[in-house]
């Protein structure tokens, strides 16, 4: 360590000299500041925003914990429902694997964006966020960086879970187009869901609380919906916080898409239910149009 | 006008179910190009806050500063391109490289990607990091974090560097190392605004002193003219054993121009004298005639720590922990 240290100490005038040959500057020189490429301010927000999801993805690719995790559990799931829940729940049709995978991926995505709530509390206590915040960078686009990276994690915890649905039996009954567009609606409603655990994640400041938090929230909001049983045979109470539960909207709209609607499906009366794409769509662009200004306001204003 | 030029800076905090906390109470700050000014003073005293509002990080309830005329309240953005700032504790991605760290930075500049890239590999040169250099951080030393964390406020050759607390929980060594690089790079001319609390820190590394306590600067000078502003000679003794301290405080008084303090460790005390030879002898001579067993005694010319204790009425490292709370 000391003669490690030593050596800096000495070689950093002797070197600074010698960098100034190659870039035309010193350490310290007041004239040769480097200047920016002045771009316009939209080519620099997507620098900036390319800057800051290349960082999170080097964190999903550096932490093999949050690889696994992303991998792992979705499997898990997919195995626990099919083959614990599946012995149990009698759907018409092509049986309980079919029906359930549009509510293990509402329910997969959903949670991964919760990382964008965690990872922003994590980069403030570290002082990142103070980093950041004091170079001439685009606020908006950390936070870009930061839901990109949760939409990562989910494209891939998708591809995980359908091919492990395909290997217990769940087949896709419905036109590419259609296929596809489910997986974007499922993508859109977890990215927006992103921005809104991106603002709590400021306001709280800590990882560990807005961990615990959003599994108390995110809990009853997956199981109380239609994601992994039928609802019509729910206590009322629970059924009616179901068919207004925009998680059911999101489940049924994919299950429609995937054509994994089981035959004689009853659907319920409330608006949302009726109506899931709609749904789907409204709460994605609330969520945006609140959480976007929010969150960039907050980051704007913050500092630990 | 000066470089960085702050103007009567009010930043109040109302922390849940405690009265209102006035980090900043009408700070006033001059530092002239080229120089570097330590703010000197002990946690809370307002330090990080002067630190937070000069480099964008927050807002001021109010008063003004500018930074080479730029207003930093009103044109952050323009602040932000000429300015390098290093925390307290360094703020760097723990699962990229050092390499990586200052690459992204250089990016963030907007440096484009190849001026980006060139200027991260003389950083870590600059720095000796060429080990460390693509390894993830999560691995590194607190002393090397802390250098990455600098070379990154140093990405553009900024014409202003700020450095909060630059050497606060490193080790001695580590410590005089940082100490070495700072000094060779201020000497290029960058104008340096530095935050401490150790006196030796200030006393080593700047040309200005501001001393800030309840978020005021309470006295500015150089390290000299704060020292005479004390004014006189001292005799400090040191005991052999803590027993005798009071019997030793009393002859102290009775020789001493005033009231003697405790000078660290419980067995050095120290007493403003008028004259310093004939303090000094009397005072040996009576703890000799008490058989007080004295470990040193010498005349010294007063340090930072006893301008810092006259004018705070406390030590410079008591700290009362609320600024990091606060801010």
């Amino acid at each position: 360590m000391s003669a490690e240290l030593n050596a800096t100490s000495a070689s950093v005038a002797g070197a600074a000299g010698a960098a100034a040959n190659r870039t035309g500057a010193t350490a310290g020189g007041t004239a040769s500041t480097l200047q920016p490429i002045l771009g316009s301010p939209i080519s620099r927000f997507f620098s900036d925003g390319w800057v800051t999801t290349w960082r999170n993805l080097m964190k999903i690719i550096r932490v093999p914990e949050i690889l696994l995790f992303t991998m792992i559990q979705p499997i898990m799931f997919v195995l626990l429902f099919t083959y614990v829940f599946g012995a149990a729940i009698e759907i018409p049709g092509d049986g309980y694997e079919s029906f359930l995978m549009a509510g293990i991926f509402a329910q997969t995505v959903v949670f991964g964006s919760t990382y964008s709530g965690s990872a922003m509390a994590q980069d403030l206590k570290d002082g990142i966020i103070d980093r950041f915040r004091t170079l001439p960078m685009s606020g908006a686009a950390v936070l870009v960086g930061r839901t990109n990276g949760d939409l990562a994690i989910n494209a891939l915890s998708m591809v995980v879970m359908m091919a492990t649905g395909f290997l217990v039996g769940w087949r896709v009954n419905s036109s590419p187009l259609e296929f596809f567009a489910g997986v974007a609606l499922l993508l859109l409603f977890a990215y927006a869901f992103s921005w809104v655990m991106a603002f709590l994640g400021m306001a709280v400041k800590s990882p560990e609380v807005i961990n615990n938090a959003s599994f108390l929230i995110l809990f009853p909001l997956t199981f109380i919906s239609n994601a992994f049983v039928p609802t019509e045979e729910l206590p009322t109470p629970l059924r009616i916080f179901s068919e207004w539960n925009p998680v059911s909207a999101l489940v049924q709209s994919a299950r429609e898409l995937f054509g994994n609607v089981p035959p004689g499906a009853i659907v319920g009366d409330a608006w949302t239910a009726q109506n899931p794409f709609a749904t789907v769509l409204i709460g994605v662009a609330v969520m945006l149009l609140v959480f976007v200004p929010l969150s960039i306001r907050k980051f704007a204003t913050l500092s630990r | 006008m000066a470089f960085i030029e702050a103007r009567d800076l009010v930043k109040t905090y109302t922390p849940k179910g405690a009265p209102v906390v006035r980090a900043l109470d009408g700070l006033d700050l001059d530092v002239a190009q080229g120089t570097v000014t330590a703010l000197l003073g002990p946690n809370g005293a307002g330090k990080t806050t002067t630190v937070k509002v000069l480099t964008t990080l927050i807002q001021p309830d109010s008063g003004t500063a500018t930074i080479d005329d730029v207003d930093v309240l009103r044109d952050p953005d323009r602040v932000r391109r000429m300015i390098g700032a290093s925390g307290q504790y360094a703020a760097v991605d723990e699962n990229l490289t050092g390499f990586e760290n200052l690459m992204m930075v250089g990016k963030l500049y907007h440096l484009g990607a190849k001026v980006a890239k060139q200027r991260a590999r003389e950083l870590i040169e600059m720095f000796d990091l060429v080990d460390a250099a693509n390894r993830p951080v999560k691995g590194f030393s607190g002393g090397m974090r802390r250098r990455i964390d600098l070379a990154g406020a140093l990405v553009i050759n900024p014409p202003v560097l700020f450095l909060d607390e630059p050497t606060t929980g490193l080790d001695p060594r580590s410590r005089l190392a940082l100490w070495d690089i700072i000094e060779s790079l201020v000497s290029g001319g960058t104008t340096v605004l530095l935050t401490t609390q150790y006196l030796e820190e200030a006393d080593r590394l700047a040309d200005a002193i501001s001393v800030i306590d309840n978020g005021r600067v309470i006295a500015k000078g150089t390290a000299d003219e704060l020292k005479a502003s004390v004014g006189g000679q001292r005799v400090a003794v040191t005991l052999v054993s803590e027993r005798d301290a009071v019997p030793l405080r009393d002859i102290m008084s009775r020789f001493g121009a005033g009231a003697p303090v405790e000078g660290g460790g419980g067995r050095t005390w120290v007493v403003p004298v008028d004259n310093g030879p004939v303090a000094l002898s009397a005072i040996v001579g009576a703890a000799a005639e008490q058989n007080i067993a004295l470990h040193d005694a010498g005349m010294r010319r007063p340090t930072l720590d006893d301008v810092f204790l006259q004018l705070t009425g406390h030590a410079a490292e008591q700290a009362d922990e609320t600024e990091g709370e606060a801010a």
